[in-house]
């Protein structure tokens, strides 16, 4: 008999934190569905969701942006909840490191991202001309990831960083900024140029652009990655330092 | 014999508050350790320190010999969640099930939910056990892992006598067969009740240090209270050790509440609302740690050196 190992204790992570969130279905359904009814009222009845590259692009967009309602709001808002709870405390106790209950919550953000993109995608084929074929569809799926790396380590840092409130107001307050300046709602070859200026360095553009042309097979414009790496360092940073300065909720 | 926990002038301050100011404490393998103080006096900063999930601000702690925050420190060691917070949506054999896999020989689930008076609860989740149920859970999670050190932080606010001398009987148990307790509590019985040694924080800093006898010897033995227009030759009465005035309400500490109250009546005091007390030590303790005593928690620490 021996201590369980990391593996071990990252499948039961993964396992009770998707119980405990699963057992709050409308937690779940309010981030995961908001994607699917843009499509479905925003972009279904616009003529260009009958036009192949229009439509995709367009799928593609919303996508990106059901991975960043997770990655603020089950991330962000949802770490700082549990931060406030005795609960969280006492597991900090138990004999396990960050990196089980870090994979553990990264599994789940993934779980409720493929909950979401469900819907979405089955919209998508059945009422606009959005097409994916086979071949780009891992292509795809590691866009989506590489487009979320900077967004999860922003919502990580927000969570270990704020209260519950404050890491709500942010998330709200970041949100429609980076979806509508990233170019998730209307695309970008609709903005002005000095909105086209800012958008270029945002995470949310350089992940959007990357989805749409995993998907779409659009030019890659020479800024993305650049732009995505540089994202993901930086949030990234932030998120190892608000975690290690971590130590729970703080009285003053 | 072997140190499971460890102390050494261990201090923490959050902003300009300080909570722990300079403590020092061995827990040795196989003692029942009370820790007793006012609210705020530390005790639950100290046991956060022990459990690795704060770092002292100067000064080192040990677990097991090593760090806390260091994981593989921390198998051995069982702890219970402050409060009621349990995740409320998870049932009780989740919740047991759940710690217990993150232990090399866990309690089965069945045979802990026993111990502790959870049998038929299994599948109810959390958020709805009555509060003394919830507690019963939160602390029989600090035993699933057969740990050698288990740290309790106030294991029975809010439970009824009978729960509370249940939960005894389980901490009890446990220790006799070698087990390592810390426990914090303001209810002195508790304390006396299961501790073989007592430590007294407050205000950040450990002001006695040993047996019960050792800590109930350092105060007055009887309280006793009355009201009179003006105690002029208060210091008069030999036998009272520390007092106190509230208006025209005094309150006198003694060794000897008889000799005491014969000496007001010979002396021809014109008292009323006599009050002779036993001070239990919560009482006796929590007057020396007020502010505004004549004597002062800091001789008591004296005392007890």
């Amino acid at each position: 008999m021996s201590a369980p190992t990391n593996v071990q204790l990252t499948g039961l992570h993964t396992r009770y934190q998707f119980t405990e969130t699963i057992r709050i279905p409308i937690a779940v359904i309010g981030t995961t569905l908001f994607p699917s009814l843009s499509l479905l009222f925003f972009v279904v009845p616009q003529p260009f969701a009958q036009d192949p590259r229009d439509a995709t692009a367009a799928v593609a967009q919303l996508a990106v942006f059901a991975v960043m309602s997770v990655c603020l709001f089950t991330y962000g808002v949802g770490v700082a909840e549990d931060r406030a709870l005795p609960w969280d405390g006492y597991l900090r106790t138990l004999p396990v490191g960050p990196l089980p209950r870090l994979t553990g919550r990264l599994l789940n953000g993934l779980a409720f991202v493929v909950i979401g993109l469900v819907p979405l995608v089955l919209i998508a084929w059945l009422l606009t001309a959005a097409t994916l074929s086979l071949s780009r569809l891992a292509l795809t799926a590691v866009a989506l990831l590489a487009a979320g790396a900077p967004l999860f380590a922003l919502g990580i840092t927000i969570g270990y960083s704020l209260s519950t409130k404050a890491a709500l107001a942010v998330a709200q307050s970041l949100l429609l900024p980076l979806a509508f300046g990233g170019g998730l709602f209307l695309p970008p070859n609709t903005f002005p140029a000095w909105l086209d200026a800012i958008s270029t360095w945002l995470p949310t553009r350089a992940g959007r652009d990357l989805v749409v042309t995993a998907t779409t097979g659009a030019d890659l414009p020479g800024t993305t990655l650049l732009m995505l790496a540089g994202w993901t360092l930086l949030t990234g940073s932030l998120a190892v330092w608000a975690y290690r300065r971590d130590e729970g909720r703080r009285f003053r | 014999m072997e140190i499971l926990a460890r102390a050494v002038e261990a201090t923490r301050r959050y902003g300009p508050v300080t909570a722990l100011d300079g403590v020092s404490l061995d827990v040795p393998a196989g003692q029942l350790l009370g820790l007793l103080g006012p609210n705020g006096a530390g005790k639950t900063t100290l046991l956060q320190l022990l459990a690795g999930l704060r770092r002292p601000t100067s000064g080192t702690v040990e677990l097991f010999g090593g760090d806390p925050r260091d994981t593989a420190r921390r198998r051995r060691l069982g702890s219970t969640p402050q409060e009621t917070g349990l995740p409320p949506t998870l049932r009780v054999h989740e919740v047991v099930d759940f710690v217990a896999g993150h232990f090399a020989d866990p309690v089965p689930t069945p045979e802990l939910l026993e111990q502790f008076g959870l049998t038929g609860l299994e599948r109810r989740q959390t958020g709805g056990l009555s509060g003394g149920q919830k507690r019963r859970l939160a602390v029989a999670v600090a035993f699933v892992g057969r740990p050698d050190l288990v740290l309790l932080d106030e294991p029975t606010t809010g439970l009824d006598v009978e729960a509370r001398h249940a939960l005894w009987d389980a901490v009890r148990r446990y220790h006799e067969g070698g087990g390592t307790v810390v426990l914090t509590s303001h209810y002195l019985e508790e304390v006396e009740a299961l501790a073989e040694r007592v430590v007294v924080v407050d205000r950040g800093r450990v002001r006695a240090d040993g047996t019960i006898a050792d800590v109930r010897s350092l105060v007055p033995a009887r309280r006793v209270r009355l009201s009179a227009p003006e105690l002029t030759d208060l210091p008069e009465l030999a036998r009272v050790e520390r007092s106190s005035r509230d208006g025209d309400r005094y309150e006198l500490w003694t060794a000897d509440s008889d000799a005491l109250v014969r000496e007001l009546v010979t002396t021809r005091v014109p008292f009323r609302d006599l009050e002779v007390a036993t001070a239990s030590l919560e009482e006796a303790f929590l007057a020396l740690t007020s502010p505004g005593i004549q004597t002062t928690a800091a001789t008591l620490g004296e005392a007890a050196r």
